[in-house]
């Protein structure tokens, strides 16, 4: 109906809803907020983890997450509200991308759209709040870039730099207690690619058992497979030939062809052609000289032995992945024919030593001395499952972070620090600016401002103090302050050796505040009627 | 009336099954017709202007898209309403036939129909509010036309056409970077312009989207961008002067289409058959080799032997390249696609400066770019953006943006925005209603009040106070004799549009009040709704 009273006929579909004006601007800003508050308790060094639990029936239901990443939190929730889609949206963004502070970016959103739900409520309009927005965004980027600092690659501060980003990446997982060793094995991994931006390259292998500390580098590459029996368990100075190729038998290409045979001698003949096949095909493998044949497909027993026999250590059923890490630190190529053993100079991988070892109860290969010496392997180990898991995230997200700084190269200080200094310019260019903007832009400096208030409270520290204490340290001009969140105290930082990425902060900056005024353009929510399923 | 009798008083049924349908006959159809339309209008009237707001549409699978975008607001709506139904095919023929103004369109026919049922109230019969309107309409248009100015599109830069993309773009979420969106578009579709011609093919504008980064780093690749990477891990990452084969067959033994056996009854035969099978792997990239072509596209796959055939032969190929990639990397290089690997021969190789992966991101995502291609008519516009939403309202924004300059190419001549038009239009038809003495002369009146409902609609959405600054304009307009008054949308302190910069297509105006009228006269014909009852 509408104001007069005229019954509107129905436009959408029966389940469709449209919300139109204040309505629409509420459900936005609840659901959004809701998102935001349900993963700051996690932000900061003091924060918490979350149980992730999934529903539904079944065996493999019963598995849950704990874990500290936003990302992770907010990927596994099933939420309703658009708006919230849209927080999980870019904190997934924030992950492909930077690969951290994808908490930061979906709470830094979440805290800009309840300042803007109260400059709405005194009757600003959508479109103002958005252009002071706009207004501070810039202005915080540039202060942004212009307190980043930027060290040569290969000098002694940038390493300790790294050492320092990855230890405050680190410093807010459950591996805190540890973060100096695993800073040092990080960047150690990230160093040894010598700047390509191949995560690949670092391969980790999680094994439960031991405690955290037994984790470590090992600068050879580790295969998780065993070699098959019969063969040799160590091999020094070994020629590696890694294949991709059917072993079992070779499926016959051709399309529409059948074998017919009349009579069991035949098939006698045929057997015979396909098992002297399969043997030409292992002759012409043997030309290549190799010492160590790996296959990504099965092998079945007849090459195999034939290979053994030609004193051959043979690995079957490397995964895809596991064969490219292979080819690329051996420096071999992958064949899938074996036409050309001129050519076995260039083809073959090269390695010092190849081994069976044992970690834990699992067998495993390893690889040292390769050709190529990017690649390498964290081996993780922990007394559950779920702390493996949780490791294994939080080395990805310093590892990426890592991986950012050495191609971006620019670091600003940590501890809140980055965050203050760009509410503070955003309240500075507040002044200078006529009009309803600029309470938008104040607004949005308070956004900013409530990063490091949160990561206060979080600590159990008295925030508004701290936070107060904090502004007038800056106001003083003591630009390397920041918050400690081992005394609760406002501390040096470059003493404390607390550094951030540039480019994390940036991509939050830039991610959070175009999805806060994606959020804020809306004044209409249409859902569609949902699909209707078929139980099965 | 349904049931009818016959002379011996039998009755006969005219409408089968009448029980089951639901039906509205005269005036009520009118009503809640126009009601339905005016409905999905008002949805739609919010996002109109440079502060036109944003709409949220959850898909029926829970898919969020935020957009401004006419067309794709009443796309996504999933409208049930039959008359409501139109407005969406009106929404979507603008956009097919213009690219912008989609919805303006919209809220014009809105505006219509509001006219027209007050016109219905006082009785006047829908035939001839209709033809009213259609002689309105066409003085209308007249009128657009003796006002429109032509501007030389390549004067100072392509500075008019970058104003032009500009204004389309202004009320986009992505209006902070305007500017540089609209200079990206604009470069895109000179890029790819036949200006003798005065056409752009805009197949030849690929837009790819990519998550991360912010929309300031949306950039414009002068050659293609294609969303995969080379077959084989080890095969180089960039060829520089690419000599390039388009292959349309897999490299597979080939499937003849007749359906076939081969029966193979001794060891003999399954030897020779072997031999047969590498030697087609063999020949096959020796064809493509020969060639002198140092990198293959292929639209199909690869079969693992032939794809390490073509590693140690040294040739880099991509697989599983979509067919609208291979047509346009054939326009873009000068290659002839190549359905055969008999008919390669050297001439049919396109011609690139450069081939190589890039990568994006932490996550291993890699694509291809062919640069610096042999005929270079053909453009990639690299959009980036926050979120997957953002990004999409991004590529719908600037596709709007590259049917204005487009649009501008074909015709060079412009109306000013900020509804100056409509007002100008709205002076026109009401002084002609003067002059109309029939039944008539109430719905011309009322389509120069329709009219005027758009800069009212601007006004409102940017927060003016509608009445007092179209009657300010409108005053103006007549004092001045000055058809470039409008609405200061950007609270620019000027109401000259002129000055303001607020170019639009006079092709899209124009098409945007036929277009409505034609819808509202078509809704203002039916004077009966026949449905089953639970549609």
């Amino acid at each position: 109906m509408d104001i007069v009273g005229n019954v509107l006929p129905q436009v959408l579909k029966d389940e469709a809803t449209e919300d139109k004006g204040e309505m629409a601007r509420l459900q936005s800003f609840v659901g959004a907020i809701a998102v935001a508050d349900l993963v700051k308790t996690t932000l900061g060094p003091k924060g918490m983890d979350k149980i992730l639990k999934p529903t539904g029936p079944g065996q493999e239901m019963t598995h849950i997450t704990v874990t500290n990443d936003g990302a992770t939190i907010l990927k596994s929730m099933y939420v309703e509200n658009p708006a919230a889609k849209i927080l999980i949206e870019i904190s997934k963004t924030q992950d492909e991308e930077v690969g951290d502070g994808t908490t930061t970016v979906a709470v830094l959103a979440g805290e800009l759209l309840r300042e803007g739900e109260k400059l709405i409520q005194k009757r600003i309009h959508p479109q103002h709040v958005i252009a002071g927005w706009r207004i501070a965004r810039d202005v915080a980027l540039k202060r942004l870039r212009d307190i980043s600092t930027e060290n040569d690659i290969n000098s002694q501060e940038f390493h300790d730099d790294l050492v320092k980003i990855a230890r405050t990446t680190l410093s807010s997982k459950l591996i805190t207690s540890d973060r100096d060793y695993f800073a040092d094995l990080c960047v150690k991994a990230v160093l040894r690619l010598k700047g390509s931006s191949n995560l690949d390259y670092i391969q980790i292998i999680k094994l439960p058992g031991g405690t955290i500390r037994d984790s470590y580098l090992d600068d050879g590459f580790i295969l998780k497979k065993q070699i098959t029996i019969g063969c040799k368990r160590r091999i020094e100075n070994a020629k590696i030939l890694v294949a991709n190729t059917a072993m079992d038998y070779d499926k016959i290409k051709i399309y529409g062809t059948k074998v017919k045979v009349n009579s069991m001698d035949k098939v006698a003949e045929i057997e015979a052609a396909e098992k002297e096949k399969m043997k030409h095909k292992v002759d012409k493998i043997l030309k290549y000289q190799p010492t160590v044949f790996v296959n990504r497909q099965l092998i079945y027993n007849y090459p195999e032995q034939l290979l053994a026999d030609s004193g051959i250590t043979v690995i079957e059923h490397a995964d895809f992945e596991g064969m490219e890490r292979v080819a690329a630190a051996t420096g071999a190529e992958i064949l899938s024919t074996f036409d050309a053993p001129e050519r076995s100079q260039q083809v073959l991988g090269h390695c010092d030593l190849i081994e069976e070892i044992m970690i834990g109860e699992e067998k495993m290969i390893k690889f040292t001395g390769c050709k190529k010496n990017e690649a390498c392997t964290i081996v993780l180990r922990g007394a559950s499952t779920h702390i493996l898991d949780e490791v294994d995230r939080s080395i990805h997200d310093a590892l990426c972070v890592l991986i950012t700084t050495v191609k971006n190269k620019r670091v600003v200080w940590g501890g809140g620090n980055s965050e203050m200094q760009m509410a503070a310019a955003c309240e500075e260019e507040a002044k200078k600016v006529q009009g309803k903007q600029a309470f938008a832009i104040e607004a949005f400096g308070r956004a900013l401002r409530q990063i490091p208030t949160i990561i206060c409270d979080n600590g159990g520290y008295d925030s508004a103090e701290l936070i107060q204490n904090f502004k007038v340290e800056l106001q003083k001009g003591n630009y390397t302050c920041g918050l400690n969140m081992t005394d609760g105290t406002i501390g040096n930082m470059s003493e404390l050796g607390v550094k951030e990425c540039l480019r994390v902060k940036e991509q939050a900056l830039m991610a959070a505040s175009e999805a806060a005024e994606l959020i804020m353009r809306v004044d209409d929510i249409v859902k569609c009627a949902p699909r209707k399923r078929e139980r099965a | 009336m349904s049931l009818a009798f016959d002379d011996y008083g039998r009755p006969y049924i005219i409408l089968r099954d009448q029980g089951q349908k639901k039906r509205m006959k005269g005036l009520e159809a009118y009503k809640s017709n126009i009601l339905a339309a005016k409905a999905v209008a008002n949805t739609l009237s919010s996002s109109l202007g440079p502060k036109g707001m944003d709409k949220m549409l959850v898909s029926p699978d829970g898919d969020v898209s935020v957009t401004n975008d006419g067309a794709t607001i009443v796309e996504k709506m999933e409208i049930q309403h039959p008359t409501a139904k139109l407005l969406v095919e009106l929404s979507q023929s603008q956009d097919a036939e213009i690219g912008d103004g989609t919805t303006g369109v919209v809220v014009l026919a809105g505006k219509l129909l509001e006219q027209a049922l007050t016109l219905l109230d006082k009785g006047i019969h829908p035939l001839k509010i209709s033809d009213g309107f259609d002689r309105a309409c066409d003085v209308a248009i007249k009128h657009l036309e003796t006002i429109s100015e032509e501007i030389d599109i390549q004067a100072n830069d392509n500075e008019a056409l970058v104003q032009a993309a500009c204004t389309a773009l202004g009320s986009k979420v992505v209006s902070k970077r305007k500017r540089e969106l609209g200079k990206i578009a604009v470069t895109a579709v000179l890029d790819v312009a036949d200006l003798a011609r005065r056409d752009v093919n805009l197949d030849l504008i690929k837009i790819q989207t990519k998550t991360g980064g912010s929309v300031e780093d949306t950039r414009l690749i002068s050659g293609i961008l294609i969303d995969k990477d080379m077959s084989h891990p080890q095969m180089p990452k960039e060829v520089k002067d690419a000599k390039i084969c388009l292959l349309t067959c897999p490299f597979e033994p080939p499937k003849p289409k007749t359906k076939h056996n081969i029966n193979i009854s001794s060891a003999d035969d399954y030897k020779k058959l072997y031999l047969q099978e590498q030697q087609y792997f063999v020949d096959m990239v020796k064809l493509v080799k020969n060639s002198g072509a140092n990198i293959a596209l292929c639209q199909w796959g690869f079969d693992d032997e032939a794809n390490h055939l073509l590693l140690q032969n040294e040739l880099p190929a991509v697989r599983w390249v979509s067919g609208t990639d291979v047509e346009l990397i054939a326009m873009a290089t000068g290659a002839r696609i190549i359905p055969r690997f008999q008919e390669i021969t050297p001439e049919k190789l396109g011609k690139a400066g450069c081939v190589k992966e890039v990568q994006f991101g932490t996550s291993n995502e890699r694509m291809l770019v062919i640069e610096n291609c042999q005929c270079t008519k053909a453009v990639t516009i690299l959009i980036r953006g926050g979120s997957q939403m953002i990004v999409d309202e991004a590529k719908r924004s600037i596709h709007d943006a590259i049917c204005v300059i487009r649009n501008l190419i074909k015709d060079n001549r412009i109306v000013y925005g900020g509804g100056s038009a409509e007002l100008a239009c709205a002076i026109q038809v009401l002084q002609y209603a003067d002059e109309v003495s029939s039944v008539e002369q109430y719905a011309i009146r009322s389509f120069a009040d329709a009219l005027e409902g758009i800069p009212c609609c601007l006004a409102d959405n940017c927060g003016l106070n509608p009445i007092t600054s179209v009657a300010q304009a409108k005053a103006l307009q007549l004092k001045e004799n000055n058809p470039r008054i409008g609405i200061d949308c950007m609270e620019l302190g000027t109401i000259d549009m002129k000055e303001q910069r607020i170019y639009e297509t006079l092709s899209s105006k124009k098409q945007q009040i036929q277009l409505a009228t034609q819808v509202v006269k078509m809704i203002l014909k039916i004077d009966d709704v026949i449905a089953p009852d639970d549609y």
